[in-house]
C-alpha cells in the first residue's frame, strides 16, 4: 500500500528522495500506476513538478525533450517531426496524453517502442542534478538501478528520411508490441555512415543489432546488403519468450520486419 | 495513511474531496466524489472505460493519481447532458451503439475529445480516437457510425 | 445495428411469414440506452455503501495440491482488516450448481480446506477497510501446499493412472443416472455403413478455452437490510441461480435474501457461475456491514470461468457422389477441476449431433472430463459452437475428398423438413439450403442447376422421416465397473430358503427402441397442431402401433417428472 506521496518543485529535489530507496518516480503514470492499483509498487510515490520536464527545446544540432515529455506533445511539435511515425503507435489517445519520454526508458518488455527509436537516433540523456549527457545504452545497461533522467538528446539526422521505424503487434491500430525495430542509415554519397538498429522485444531490454549494423555499415542500400543483413537478423539474441510471442516466433519474424524497413528506406 | 483534500473543476463545477495516499483517479471520482459515470474495466490502462477528460486531454482515470488533479478541469459523462441529451448521446441512442453499456461512457469522452479538437474528423480519426476504447458487444461500427453522424450534427462546433 | 447493416430477405418463406408485423423487422431504441449512455445505467458496483468493506481472496499458486495448513494469523493482524474467512465458516461448503436442478454430485468447496485443484482456486476471504488493505493482507495468508501430480490434457486425464482430480469420480470423468461415463447418441448401424462407404474420412479438431472477457468484471455487494435480510447487487446473469445458490451454500431460507440485478456489462455466459454472491453475503453476515466481491481483471482472465477446451474424432463414411451415410464423434470437453455446468453443455453438445444434415447412421459418445485447468463455463452457443466448428471444418475437409463445392456439397446432405434426425424427431422449419444458396449469391460461387432449384421444402419426409431398421444396444460403452441397469426384479429367499418373488418393477422398453410410424406433417395453410401432436414430449409406448389406434393403458403409475426439459435427469 502507499503510505506517502511526495511532490518536489524540481526533479533535483525528487531525485535527492528517491535517493533513500523504497520510493518509485510517477511521471504519467501508465506503467507506475498500474503496479500501484495491484499493490505491487513501494511504499512512497515521488513526484515532481518542475515545468522544465515539459519542455521541448529544439536547437539546430538536436532536440532537447523534458523527461516529462508526453507521447501527445510529441506529436504536437513539429520539431519532432521524425519522431511521430513513433509516438503515433504507443498506446491509444489516453496513453499518449499521459506516456512520458523518460518513463518509457525504464518500460519493460512489451513496451519500450519509443527508447528503441531513441536508441537507434543516438540519444543521451541528462540525469536530474547532472549538467554532462550519456549515452543511452549506458542508461538502459544500469536501469535496474534507481535514476532519475531529467532530459533527453534526441540528435537531428541530417536527413529525415534516414530513419525509420516498424512495429509487430497483434492488435491494430493499437497494441503492445511483439518486436519493434527503429533503424538511422544516413548515406555518405551512396554509402551507408554511421548505421544504428535497434530493436526492441528482442532482449530483455532495448538493443542495438550489432551484426545487422555491421553488414549494412560502408556498403549501398541495394538488395544484396539488405539480404546479407537480413541473413543475421537475430544473431546473437536470445529473444523472450512471453504471453505475446515466442522467441522461436520472434527469432522468424524480425528478419520478415527488418527487410520491410530497409526496403521503405531505400525507396525513400 | 494521511488523506489529502483535492480542490478540482469536474464538468464546470467546483469540487472537493479528501483523496487517500496512492489512489486513482477513478477510484476517487467513483466513491470519494460520487460520480459513477466513469467504470472499472482493468486497472492497468487496457480498456478505456475510465476514460475522463482532464484540461481537454482524453486520460485513463485508472492510470490517474487522483491528487494529481488538483486545480484542474476534469470532465465525465455525468456533465454532457444538459437540459436534453448531448448530440453524441442522441446519436449513440439513434445508432445502437451501446447493448451493454459498460464501454459507453468511455467511448463518449474519447469522442468528445474528438470532436472537441476536430469537429469534422474523418472516419481514420474516429478510428484512432477510439483505439484506445474497447468494447465486446457491438463489434464497433454502429459506435463510429454514431461518433461521424453526430459529428455532421454539429457535435463539435 | 442501424437500418444500413441488415439486409431483410422477405422472398424466403414468404407464405410462412406475416411480414405486416408492427415492431419485428424494425429497429427499434434499446430501453436501457438513455441509461447507458448517461451512465447511469445501475451495474452491480454503481451503489455507494456507508462503511463498505472490500472482499479478495488468497488463491492456489499450483493446478493441484494439498492443503496441510492455512494460517490466516498474520492477515488477521494487517492493517484495516475486519474478518478473515476460511472453509470453515461457511455453513455449507460443498456444491454443484446443477444441484438446484438435481443433476450431478456437489463436488466444488465455497473456499477450498483440504486440496485445491486448478491454479487460482480460493482458499481464504479478506475482508478489510480498503480494497488496498485487502490486496496486501490477501498476499499475508500462508498456506502449507503439498504440491500434487496434475494434468492438463483431457486424453491424458483418461488414461489409467492419471492424477484423479475429484475424488468422486475416479476416471476423471463426471458419470450419468450412475450408469455412464459419457453421453451417447445411437442411431443406426455407423460400423457397417462406414464398410460400405466410398471413402472414410477422419478428422481431429481442437478448441482451447476461450475466454468471455466482459469489460465488467464479475462481482457482487451483499449488504444486511433492516428487515432481516440481506440484499445482493450482483453482476449475474442468472439471478435466481445465484440466489438459489447462496440460499443452500449459506443455509439462509431464500425468503431473507434480496437480489438486485439485471444489468450486466457484458456476460457471454461469463457471468452465471455464481461465485461471488454467496461470499460477499457470508461477509455482511458475518461483519453487519456492505461487502463488496469483485475480480479484478486478472482473476477475470485467469480464475474467472471461460468457454471449455474441445477436442472432437469425427470419422465421416462419405459415397462417391457425395451423400455422406455415416458419422461419428468421439468427444471429450475439458470441464477443468469442477463439474459447473459442464455436465450439461455436453447434453446440449449430443442434442446438436450430427449438425444440419440427414445422416441415417450416427454414432457419438461425448465426455465430460475433470483436468487441473480453471473450471470450465458457459459461452455463447454454450455447449454447441464447439462442435458446430468440428462438424463444419469436416465438412470441408469431406467435400474436397470427394471433389464437391463445400456449397454444393452442404446443400446434398442439408436436412429438409420432414426428415428423420438422429434424436428420432422430425426436422421442421429447415433453412440450410437457402441460406447456403444466398451465401454463393454473395461470395459469387457459382452453383450447380439442381443446388439452385433446392428447397428445404422439397425432398424431405417419406423415406427420409423413417426410422433405421436397427440401432447399436444401449448398453454399448458403458463404463467399466459400472452399475447395470437392473431389468428384472431381485429375488429374495426367505427364512426357509424359499424364493420370494417381490413385486415386478415396470418393464422398461425394449433395448431395440422402436417408435411408431409417424404421420407426415402438413405444411400448406395453417399448421395442423393435430398432425403435430407427436412432436410434443411424450412419454415412448411400449409397442409399435399404428396412429389411429387408441394409446394402450399407461404402465404402472409413476412419480411425476420433475423437469422434463433436460433428458435424463435424476428422477425421485
Amino acid at each position: 500500500m502507499i503510505e506517502a506521496v511526495e511532490t518536489y518543485a524540481t526533479a533535483e529535489e525528487a531525485a535527492r528522495a528517491l535517493g533513500s530507496g523504497g520510493a518509485l518516480y510517477l511521471a504519467g503514470g501508465t506503467l507506475v500506476m498500474a503496479e500501484v492499483n495491484a499493490n505491487r509498487a513501494p511504499p512512497r510515490l515521488v513526484r515532481a513538478l518542475d515545468p522544465a520536464l515539459r519542455q521541448i527545446v529544439p536547437t539546430s544540432e538536436a532536440i532537447r525533450l523534458g523527461a516529462g515529455v508526453t507521447m501527445a506533445q510529441i506529436l504536437g511539435s513539429r520539431d519532432c517531426a521524425v519522431l511521430h511515425e513513433v509516438a503515433r503507435q504507443i498506446g491509444g489517445p489516453q496513453v499518449r496524453s499521459m506516456a512520458t519520454v523518460g518513463g518509457n526508458l525504464f518500460a519493460r518488455n512489451p513496451y519500450g517502442d519509443f527508447a528503441v527509436a531513441l536508441l537507434a537516433l543516438g540519444a543521451r540523456a541528462v540525469l536530474a542534478g547532472q549538467t554532462s549527457p550519456r549515452p543511452l545504452a549506458d542508461l538502459l545497461r544500469d536501469r535496474d538501478r534507481p535514476a532519475l533522467v531529467s532530459q533527453i538528446e534526441v540528435p537531428r539526422p541530417r536527413d529525415e528520411r534516414s530513419f525509420g521505424f516498424v512495429k509487430l503487434a497483434r492488435v491494430h491500430p493499437r497494441g503492445a508490441s511483439v518486436l519493434c525495430i527503429a533503424a538511422l542509415l544516413p548515406r555518405e554519397g551512396s554509402r551507408l555512415r554511421g548505421v544504428r538498429v535497434a530493436y526492441g522485444g528482442m532482449a530483455d531490454r532495448p538493443v542495438r543489432a550489432a551484426a545487422v549494423e555491421r553488414a549494412l555499415e560502408g556498403n549501398t542500400l541495394e538488395e544484396a546488403t539488405i539480404a546479407r543483413a537480413v541473413a543475421v537478423a537475430a544473431q546473437g539474441l536470445d529473444p523472450p519468450t512471453d504471453a505475446l510471442a515466442s522467441g522461436w516466433y520472434r527469432r522468424e519474424v524480425v528478419g520478415v520486419q527488418l527487410r520491410r524497413l530497409l526496403e521503405r528506406l531505400a525507396r525513400q | 495513511m494521511a488523506k489529502k483534500p483535492v480542490t478540482f473543476v469536474l464538468n464546470g463545477a467546483e469540487r472537493a474531496a479528501f483523496a487517500e495516499a496512492g489512489q486513482n483517479l477513478l477510484d476517487f471520482l467513483r466513491r470519494g466524489v460520487g460520480d459513477l459515470t466513469p467504470k472499472y474495466g482493468c486497472g492497468q490502462g487496457g480498456c478505456g472505460a475510465c476514460t475522463v477528460i482532464l484540461d481537454g486531454e482524453p486520460v485513463l482515470a485508472c492510470l490517474t493519481l487522483a491528487e494529481s488533479v488538483a486545480g484542474r478541469r476534469v470532465e465525465t459523462v455525468a456533465g454532457l447532458a444538459g437540459a436534453a441529451p448531448h448530440p453524441l448521446q442522441e446519436a449513440f441512442m439513434a445508432h445502437f451503439a451501446a447493448q451493454c453499456g459498460y464501454c459507453t461512457p468511455g467511448m463518449l469522452m474519447s469522442a468528445k475529445a474528438l470532436l472537441d479538437r476536430t469537429p469534422r474528423p474523418t472516419r481514420e480519426q474516429v478510428v484512432e480516437a477510439i483505439s484506445g476504447n474497447l468494447c465486446r458487444c457491438t463489434g464497433y461500427e454502429p459506435i463510429i457510425a454514431a461518433i461521424l453522424a453526430a459529428a455532421e450534427r454539429g457535435a463539435g462546433a | 445495428m442501424s437500418e444500413s447493416m441488415i439486409e431483410f430477405r422477405k422472398d424466403l418463406f414468404a407464405d410462412e411469414r406475416d411480414d405486416r408485423l408492427a415492431v419485428i423487422g424494425k429497429p427499434v431504441r434499446r430501453q436501457d440506452i438513455l441509461g447507458h449512455v448517461t451512465g447511469r445505467s445501475p451495474f452491480f458496483d454503481d451503489h455507494l455503501f456507508e462503511g463498505l468493506l472490500h472482499l479478495r481472496c488468497a488463491r492456489s499458486p499450483h493446478h493441484h495440491a494439498r492443503i496441510r495448513r492455512i494460517d490466516i494469523s498474520a492477515a488477521e493482524r494487517s492493517p484495516g482488516v475486519v474478518r478473515v474467512l476460511t472453509g470453515r465458516d461457511v455453513p455449507r461448503n460443498l456444491n454443484t450448481l446443477l444441484s438446484l436442478l438435481d443433476f450431478g454430485i456437489d463436488d466444488e468447496p465455497v473456499l477450498s480446506e483440504d486440496r485445491v485443484r486448478y491454479m487460482g482456486e480460493p482458499v481464504a476471504a479478506v475482508i478489510a477497510e480498503s480494497e488496498a488493505a485487502a490486496r496486501e493482507a490477501a498476499a499475508k495468508v500462508r498456506v502449507d501446499y503439498e504440491p500434487l501430480p496434475h494434468v492438463l490434457d483431457v486424453e491424458e486425464a483418461i488414461k489409467p493412472g492419471a492424477p484423479v482430480v475429484l475424488d468422486i469420480y475416479p476416471g476423471n470423468r463426471f458419470i450419468y443416472h450412475g450408469k455412464y461415463d459419457h453421453q451417447k447418441l445411437r442411431f443406426g448401424d455407423v460400423e457397417a455403413a462406414l464398410r460400405a462407404a466410398d471413402h472414410v474420412v477422419e478428422g481431429r479438431y481442437q478448441m482451447s478455452p476461450i475466454e468471455q472477457a466482459p469489460i465488467e468484471t464479475c462481482g457482487a455487494i451483499a449488504a444486511p437490510e433492516t428487515n432481516d435480510r440481506f440484499v445482493c447487487y450482483t453482476s449475474t446473469q442468472a439471478l435466481f441461480f445465484s440466489l438459489a445458490t447462496s440460499s443452500k451454500v449459506l443455509r439462509l431460507p431464500s425468503s431473507r435474501l434480496h437480489f438486485i440485478g439485471g444489468t450486466v456489462g457484458g456476460g457471454f455466459g461469463g457471468k452465471v457461475d455464481s461465485i461471488h454472491e454467496p461470499l460477499a453475503i457470508l461477509g455482511a453476515m458475518l461483519t453487519g456491514r456492505p461487502v463488496k466481491y469483485a475480480w479484478d481483471r486478472e482473476e477475470e482472465m485467469q480464475v474467472g470461468g471461460p468457454r471449455g477446451a474441445e477436442r472432437w474424432y469425427i470419422t465421416d463414411g462419405v459415397m462417391r457422389d457425395g451423400r455422406i451415410v455415416a458419422r461419428k464423434f468421439v468427444g471429450y470437453f475439458d470441464s477443468g477441476a469442477y463439474t459447473r455446468l459442464t455436465s450439461y453443455a455436453i447434453m446440449k453438445a449430443v442434442g446438436h449431433l450430427p449438425g444440419p444434415y440427414t445422416i441415417p447412421n450416427v454414432y457419438a459418445d461425448v465426455y465430460c472430463v475433470f483436468t487441473n485447468r480453471t473450471p470450465a463455463t458457459a459461452m455463447r452457443g454454450f455447449g454447441i459452437t464447439g462442435v458446430d466448428f468440428a462438424i463444419e471444418a469436416h465438412m470441408d475437409k469431406v467435400a474436397e475428398v470427394v471433389g464437391m463445392n463445400p456449397i454444393e456439397f452442404r446443400i446434398l446432405n442439408a436436412y429438409r423438413d420432414g426428415d428423420m434426425k438422429a434424436h428420432r424427431r422430425i426436422a421442421k422449419n429447415c433453412a440450410l439450403i437457402e441460406c447456403c444458396q444466398v451465401v454463393a449469391e454473395k461470395a459469387g460461387v457459382a452453383l450447380s442447376p439442381e443446388a439452385r432449384r433446392a428447397s428445404s421444402r422439397q425432398g424431405g419426409g417419406g423415406e427420409r422421416a423413417q426410422l433405421p431398421p436397427r440401432t447399436g444396444a444401449r448398453r454399448e460403452g458403458a463404463g467399466r465397473g459400472l452399475r447395470r441397469p437392473r431389468l428384472r426384479a431381485k429375488r429374495r429367499t426367505t427364512k426357509r430358503g424359499r424364493r420370494v418373488r417381490s413385486a415386478r418393477r415396470p418393464r422398461r422398453p425394449s433395448r431395440e427402441c422402436r417408435p411408431p410410424r409417424l404421420p407426415p406433417i402438413v405444411r400448406r395453410g395453417r399448421p395442423n397442431l393435430r398432425a403435430r401432436r407427436h412432436l410434443r414430449p411424450r412419454v415412448l409406448p411400449l409397442r409399435s402401433r399404428s396412429p389411429q389406434s387408441p394409446p394402450p393403458p399407461s404402465p404402472a403409475p409413476r412419480p411425476p417428472i420433475r423437469f422434463s426439459s433436460i433428458s435424463g435427469l435424476r428422477r425421485r
